[in-house]
């Protein structure tokens, strides 16, 4: 995996602490996908793991914006409804008749610049980034509503081709065009991570602001980039999404931003910033979908179990942090 | 020392902040290949000077030339890149990243773009090299200790084409050991031409690795000086501008009889007291009218055994009497119900709300006790901050302003009396007397003596073990985190048998983390 020589910069012959859990999100997986194979023959099929893919390569576009923003020590809340609040607006504009090209370009440039405003707010202001993006996350989710009370379909050809074109081998396996969006996404941050000064500053900041301020980092400029970043991934991500369901409804991705919020955390990204790496968040978000995967292939289970899975697998990450956190003073 | 151009010179430089005059009319100047002491109490304009020179500050008035060359730098990145760096008293550094980034961030060597990770780790081994210090570049900072981060520092500075470089107070966390480390980079760095402009507290230290000594008080030059011209009691006076006989009245009083004062209940007696993982179990009294000293090097367990007898961390076990009956110190609320006050060591974390007065500040403890229902009457408080802002001679006197714009040892000051406010029976005073001036040192020790003689008992602890045998009636050694003798301070205690003790029966450790 490309994600993986991340970690080129770093130790790589040890076995260092910050990466304990990555690997500990690595091993739950593979015990995870053990079980399921074990339990369900069905489950050994390639097509399983695909398809937690195509269920959720919009959660991890957004999971990768979020990550940027964690790792400077921030938050974003505003992300699940800046996630509905493109998909809606690309209904709306399709609605309208406004050319599929068009409306793709006003739809990416929403999350951004919404995400470049609050990123000034908390550089400028010094306001929380959680009481900045809550507001965002309220202002975004009331724009949904302003658009429309009710959920717009999409007829659009492009959106149309985009949602069922299949991408497969001659086996009959295949993801979607979203699969592939994201995958270019996340190794574009991956790469941006560990190799550019925007990524470096990012960990700087993480892991001290006042000493990236003194050794002459560009702390605020970095601040408001991440937050414009994570704008640009729920842009992406809303887009994503509405390839999905071809509607846009006023209250889709409701709470999704503590799911993606969890996703990151599960990835080993440590919330008061400063260590984690792109690679855990895609282990993160792909535990997150193999649990709904298992409770689905079990039938009896309410899908609300996915919800007490992953609060106990929460719980269990950040006590882990925690612990090498207190071990590494 | 050479005799050419100074390197850097500074004239006539002026800056005022509302109301204080911080610096009038101070030249200064540097030498290639020379350490340069700058001294002065705290307040007498050492940080302004260098933030002045790095750019932190506009200058009210005065030149600047480096290399000949008027400067006026914007800030210390552009002060960096014209070749002066700076190092301040703590690391600024980030811990999460590796040894090798720290030292580049920043400035990393890349091609389109993209940061080239061999090449940075390859310089990085070259410069540490070059320092003479063999660590793992990708391991990240913050498992090496506090010493080892401050040389990255130090190797981040000088990395560029620095002239000059200006450590601020570098030594104040550092043991022997790792100040002997630094001081050798130091001797290295100057021989290779770099001039060196080194701002500390410890006397001992300027004359160990100063060439040249400028010495500031009030915001004015009193004059450049050699080292070896200017003997360490005339550097003390011109520094406080007055001769220094008070320490000598202390040194009379603290060598009492210590039976007479041990006679009776002890006021406080511990046994047994101890909790795993930050200290051994020990035993140890104090009676009133005694100061207590607590002597060892960092990390042995000072600060530890503070923090048991004020109940800020909860004993394992052991048993504790205060006047003579059973008791215990659970909680820091039970410790101050008892009479224990605690100055912490950590006074910008710990003690000290930087944006309250100086009244509130004060007020704070007592208003503690009294519970917060019964709000202490304004005329009282002015009454209680006007006496021990006297007594304590705090600048600037007036009780209104922040306390964040007060120097170190005026905070110091403020933290004692808000302590000494609620008349305490034992004060626990841990190293209150770290990075202030002498003078400051001086009116906090004679305070202490003070105080003990007006019966209050105090548990002092300090790295100085000076200021410990001058002060203390007996004196408590700590070392590995054991209580390892406990000395009467009599005529045949001196530092020397203090050092020992610490040294004996195990090899010294250097602290590392």
């Amino acid at each position: 995996m490309t994600t993986g020589s991340l970690t080129a910069g770093r130790t790589r012959f040890r076995l260092p602490r910050k990466q304990i859990p990555v690997l500990a999100t690595l091993a739950l997986l593979l015990v995870m996908y053990a079980i399921g194979v074990s339990q369900y023959t069905a489950f050994s099929n390639v097509q399983v793991i695909f398809n937690v893919f195509i269920d959720n390569g919009f959660l991890l576009v957004v999971a990768v914006g979020m990550t940027f923003v964690i790792l400077t020590g921030g938050i974003d809340l505003s992300v699940g409804s800046v996630v509905a609040m493109t998909a809606m607006v690309s209904a709306a504009l399709l609605q309208d008749g406004m050319p599929a090209p068009l409306v793709l370009v006003i739809a990416l440039l929403i999350g951004p610049t919404l995400g470049l405003l609050m990123g000034c707010a908390i550089h400028f202001f010094e306001i929380q980034p959680f009481i900045v993006t809550l507001a965002g996350m309220f202002f975004a989710r009331g724009m949904c509503t302003f658009i429309s009370g009710a959920s717009i379909p999409i007829t659009d050809g492009f959106w149309t081709r985009m949602s069922q074109e299949r991408i497969g081998n001659p086996q009959g396996n295949f993801v979607s065009i979203s699969v592939l969006i994201a995958f270019v996404v996340v190794c574009i941050a991956a790469y941006t991570l560990a190799y550019t000064r925007l990524g470096r500053n990012v960990y700087a900041i993480g892991g001290n602001p006042q000493s990236a301020l003194l050794m002459g980092l560009p702390v605020g400029r970095t601040r408001i980039a991440v937050y414009t970043i994570s704008g640009l991934c729920s842009a992406i991500g809303g887009i994503l999404l509405s390839f999905y369901t071809l509607s846009g409804a006023p209250l889709i991705a409701v709470g999704m931003e503590l799911d993606v919020i969890a996703a990151v955390v599960i990835g080993g990204t440590v919330l008061t910033g400063g260590a984690g790496y792109v690679f855990g968040t895609v282990l993160g978000v792909l535990v997150l979908g193999v649990i709904q995967t298992l409770i689905t292939f079990d039938g009896s289970l309410s899908s609300w179990w996915t919800k007490i899975v992953i609060g106990g697998l929460l719980f269990a990450f950040i006590l882990l942090q925690r612990l090498i956190g207190i071990r590494y003073k | 020392m050479t005799d050419s151009r100074p390197v850097l010179t500074m004239t006539g430089i002026s800056k005022s902040f509302p109301g204080v005059r911080a610096l009038h009319d101070v030249n200064f100047r540097l030498f290639p290949g020379e350490v340069h002491a700058l001294m002065g109490e705290n307040g007498a304009g050492k940080s302004t000077l260098i933030k002045v020179l790095t750019g932190v500050y506009d200058t009210d008035g005065g030149a600047i030339t480096l290399d000949g060359e008027p400067v006026s730098f914007t800030g210390p990145m552009q002060a960096t890149a014209a070749g002066v760096s700076t190092v301040f008293q703590e690391v600024n550094l980030c811990t999460n990243l590796s040894v090798a980034e720290n030292i580049f961030i920043g400035r990393e060597p890349r091609v389109f773009g993209a940061v080239r990770w061999g090449e940075v780790r390859r310089r990085a081994r070259a410069l540490l090299a070059r320092l003479d210090l063999d660590l793992d570049v990708s391991a990240p900072l913050g498992s090496y200790s506090l010493a080892i981060q401050q040389m990255v520092a130090i190797a981040r500075a000088i990395d560029i084409k620095a002239r000059v470089l200006i450590l601020d107070e570098p030594t104040s966390s550092l043991d022997a050991g790792e100040v002997a480390q630094l001081f050798r980079i130091m001797r290295q760095l100057r021989d290779e031409g770099i001039a060196i402009l080194f701002v500390t507290h410890f006397l001992d230290q300027v004359y160990e690795i100063a060439d040249r000594i400028t010495v500031l008080r009030n915001g004015g030059l009193v004059g450049e000086y050699l080292t070896t011209e200017l003997p360490q009691l005339s550097l003390v006076e011109r520094m406080i501008g007055k001769e220094l006989d008070v320490l000598e009245g202390i040194e009379e009083h603290s060598r009492r009889d210590l039976t007479a004062l041990e006679e009776g209940t002890p006021l406080v007696a511990v046994s047994n007291f101890g909790r795993s993982g930050a200290v051994e179990p020990f035993s140890l009294t104090i009676h009133s009218g005694e100061v207590v000293g607590l002597a060892g090097l960092l990390g042995s367990g000072r600060t530890e055994v503070a923090r048991l007898l004020f109940g800020a961390d909860r004993a394992d076990g052991g048993e504790v009497a205060v006047d003579g009956t059973a008791s215990s110190l659970r909680t820091p609320a039970q410790a101050i119900d008892h009479g224990v006050g605690f100055c912490s060591e950590n006074r910008r974390a710990e003690g000290i709300v930087a944006d309250l007065s100086v009244r509130e500040n004060m007020i704070l403890a007592m208003q503690a006790a009294r519970g917060w229902l019964r709000p202490i009457p304004r005329r009282r408080q002015d009454e209680l901050v006007d006496k021990y802002v006297k007594a304590l001679n705090i600048r600037p006197a007036d009780p209104e302003v922040p306390v964040r714009n007060l120097s170190g040892g005026n905070q110091q000051k403020v933290l004692l009396a808000r302590w000494l406010i609620t008349e305490p029976r034992l004060l626990i005073l841990d190293e209150p007397t770290r990075g202030i001036d002498i003078g400051a040192k001086t009116e906090i020790q004679k305070l202490v003596a003070q105080l003990s003689d007006g019966g209050m008992a105090v548990l002092f602890i300090s790295a100085e073990l000076e200021e410990v045998l001058r002060l203390s009636h007996k004196v408590a050694v700590m070392r590995d985190r054991q209580m390892v003798a406990q000395l009467a301070n009599d005529e045949s205690l001196d530092a020397d048998r203090i050092m020992q003790t610490i040294a004996s029966g195990s090899h010294r450790e250097e602290a590392d983390r």
